[in-house]
């Protein structure tokens, strides 16, 4: 035969997205929150946002030399990079956030197999490593005094609430807090996760099992009744926006099937319930995930779809 | 009136205005006619002519080899020059007759049939057995078969399949535009066999001529009624067309027969009406050549055995150098080695394209996104058949339902990381298949 052809199994056709087009997604749905962080807490974010990038695709980029295979370009190492930044308080020194960036890569993703092996979200297992290992400086919410935010000192609307003081939930709404660098302004997470659900990389069935999960608990369990005041707090408060639409919904570490998803936010929004008000700390979202995540495999295994054409019938093996 | 559907699927780039305005142009038969003798499922049929042999056309030269099996007629007068193994489409050697054409078109007599409302159901049988007809959409399943379930009484429904959700193809569409009423006579044919049934005739309304047309052809038609459904890949997916039009479903261990459906394909249910009403056996059919590697994209009427090399030059040839020809649709349809092969009944089309977009493709790592379990039309988990069967766990890949799978392709379509997820599932159910067999 004098032409050759390509030979291959069907389908001979595919569509236009890609790994790493869905991974640029979450970066630029990201950006919102970035940018209200970097303008309210000063060039110091900014910093710290590159150093974690820098760290966790510097990871990926030596380890892939060891393995003679470069991943950087699925770009999924700075999705990591960059939500590890903005759950990181502005203060924390530049080496550790270099840390957590390393051990988000290298410990929780690369040594079980990379991509899509992982079973805990990256950036949050990093966050909880940091927060374990140097709570101090974790949890040293200062303003640097650079950015909006000057001098404004102390502590995080939850921790304000937890010890029975009263919050702004307008600033709350706005982001004109204190906390983690990308956890405080809702409105620009919720731009972020309006790009992510208007794109199709993410639904409304996790946050919102979550968050209405989360407010059910709250409202029984709170200890403040029918306060919408207090309720309102409790959801733009912390790293839950943050958490429900971004780590939450993180592909690789929740179910895959369509009920196991909403098992899974109803999970994460009890959890959270749990810490945040019968726990000794304010938040709770970073633990409840992760641990929502080690469920994963259970969940799926009890949700899994039922066959076209075998509703309400037994399956011969 | 809410389009009808089912649950999954995709929506790709359809290509079919390339060749959908184009009426479709006869050929006429080459020097050399190949004849497979397995161009159905089912037992092979067996020849019945010698070589050397004179046939006519539309001679019987092989019968059927049972009662899943067909006949196969000479589509062109000449002699016998061989019988003997040539390469198909699947890139398997297939036992074949090998006719040289006269040019001389010497023709059988067929016996026509001027009210086909008379015949028994027996009578409607026996001719659309003898004729040799077959599922002639892709899977090549005998229709007389088809058409004699266990309890004939209690068939509903006789959907004419006019779905043509394979991107690219219009064969199904110019057949619907330009012999309609073979269509519908065919149809009324085939509900002489089942008292209690409705006709549907169901089309993707991205073919809203020929909704139009058939509407206004089937007026008066009581037991026929047109069904517009939404345009989606698989719609014509047998489990998905009848899930639509009658709400019932279809797993892999039942036939259409047993929730009341019968499904047959538009070229078919022609060819029903030819073999009845005209006495024609299956002799020709539409094949859609088209593609951007193809130089004069449209539809052509081929004699059965005519060269896939011979429609292609008929098409003017290639406009540019082709990566990958395909025989059928870009969804399902088998990439050949070489245009070296016959046109048989079940030959949809063939497709050029001058870029490979699979090869171009390195696969990635699973990402979990979940993307496949929704498009699935048979609601699997394809990425985690895929790793089962990519590991040999048969267990795991039987417990998850893999047999469910139609090999549809929508998976493999919609993955972020370019697995080839159908692939991998295709290749352990066959293997799943075979075991069964045994």
């Amino acid at each position: 035969m004098s032409k050759q052809f390509h030979v291959s199994s069907n389908p001979h056709v595919r569509s236009a997205s890609s790994t790493a087009g869905i991974m640029l997604l979450v970066i630029l749905a990201l950006l919102p929150a970035a940018g209200v962080g970097v303008y309210q807490f000063g060039y110091r974010a900014a910093l710290v946002i590159v150093v974690t990038l820098c760290s966790t695709v510097g990871t990926e980029f030596i380890y892939g030399l060891f393995r003679k295979k470069t991943t950087i370009t699925d770009l999924s190492a700075a999705v990591t990079g960059l939500l590890l930044a903005l759950n990181l308080p502005v203060t924390i020194p530049l080496w550790m956030a270099a840390l957590g960036g390393v051990f988000a890569i290298l410990v929780v993703k690369l040594l079980f197999g990379g991509l899509g092996q992982n079973f805990m979200n990256p950036a949050l297992a990093a966050r909880c490593f940091l927060l374990i290992s140097f709570p101090a400086q974790m949890t040293n919410f200062i303003s640097t005094g650079e950015g909006a935010l000057d001098a404004y000192t102390g502590a995080t609307p939850l921790a304000l609430i937890k010890s029975g003081q009263d919050v702004n939930i307008r600033d709350m709404i706005l982001g004109n807090i204190t906390g983690t660098i990308g956890e405080t302004s809702v409105i620009a997470i919720v731009i972020g996760a309006c790009i992510l659900i208007l794109a199709g990389v993410i639904d409304l069935r996790i946050p919102g099992s979550y968050l209405v999960s989360f407010s059910c608990f709250v409202l029984i369990f709170g200890g403040h009744g029918w306060d919408p005041a207090f309720l309102s707090a409790q959801l733009a408060g912390g790293g839950l926006m943050l958490g429900a639409f971004f780590m939450a919904t993180d592909y690789v570490t929740r179910p895959i099937t369509v009920k196991g998803q909403y098992v899974f936010g109803i999970f994460l929004g009890i959890m959270t319930g749990i810490f945040r008000i019968f726990g000794p700390g304010a938040e709770g979202v970073s633990y409840a995930i992760i641990l929502g995540n080690l469920l994963v495999p259970l969940i799926e295994k009890v949700t899994r779809p039922t066959a076209f054409g075998w509703e309400g019938k037994k399956h011969a093996k | 009136m809410a389009k009808l559907t089912f649950k999954g699927g995709i929506h790709p780039y359809d290509g079919k205005e390339l060749s959908k305005d184009k009426p479709i142009v006869e050929l006429s038969a080459e020097e050399v006619m190949v004849y497979p003798l397995s161009q159905h499922i089912g037992a092979p049929a067996k020849a019945v002519v010698g070589k050397g042999e004179n046939v006519r056309r539309g001679q019987l030269i092989a019968e059927a080899g049972g009662f899943v099996s067909a006949p196969i007629y000479s589509s062109v007068s000449g002699v016998v020059k061989a019988i003997e193994p040539r390469r198909v489409a699947s890139g398997d050697m297939v036992m074949s007759i090998v006719i040289e054409n006269d040019g001389l078109g010497v023709e059988e007599e067929y016996e026509a049939t001027e009210y086909p409302e008379e015949l028994s159901g027996e009578e409607i049988l026996a001719k659309i057995q003898r004729a040799g007809i077959v599922g002639m959409g892709g899977a090549g399943f005998p229709t007389h078969v088809k058409l004699s379930p266990k309890e004939p009484e209690k068939i509903e429904y006789v959907i004419a399949n006019c779905a043509e959700c394979e991107p690219y193809l219009t064969s199904d569409y110019r057949r619907m535009l330009e012999e309609p009423e073979k269509l519908v006579g065919g149809l009324k044919i085939i509900l002489q066999l089942f008292d209690k049934a409705q006709g549907i005739i169901a089309i993707e309304d991205n073919k809203p001529d020929c909704v139009k047309l058939l509407r206004d052809l089937t007026r008066g038609e009581t037991r026929i009624s047109v069904r517009t459904l939404q345009t989606k890949y698989p719609q014509g997916g047998e489990r998905a067309l009848i899930y639509a039009t009658t709400g019932r479903k279809v797993n892999s261990s039942m036939l259409p027969a047993d929730v009341g459906a019968i499904v047959n394909n538009v070229d078919t249910i022609v060819a029903v009406y030819r073999a009845v009403k005209e006495g024609i056996p299956l002799m020709e059919r539409i094949v859609t050549v088209t593609g951007d590697a193809i130089k004069n994209p449209r539809n052509y009427k081929v004699p059965i055995g005519m060269s896939y090399t011979a429609i292609l030059e008929a098409a003017g040839g290639f406009a540019t150098q082709p990566e990958k020809i395909i025989c059928g649709g870009p969804m399902m349809g088998m990439a050949l080695f070489g245009t070296d092969i016959p046109v048989t009944k079940t030959s949809t089309a063939l497709l050029a394209f001058s870029k490979d977009a699979v090869s171009a493709m390195e696969p990635g790592p699973c990402i979990n996104c979940g993307r496949c379990l929704e498009v699935c039309p048979g609601r699997v988990m394809p990425s985690r058949l895929a790793d089962a069967a990519e590991h040999f766990d048969e267990e795991t890949f039987l417990e998850l339902n893999g047999m469910e799978c139609c090999e549809c392709g929508c998976c493999s379509y919609v993955c972020p990381a370019k697995r080839p997820l159908t692939q991998e599932i295709k290749s352990m159910r066959k293997l799943q298949l075979a075991k069964r067999k045994r």
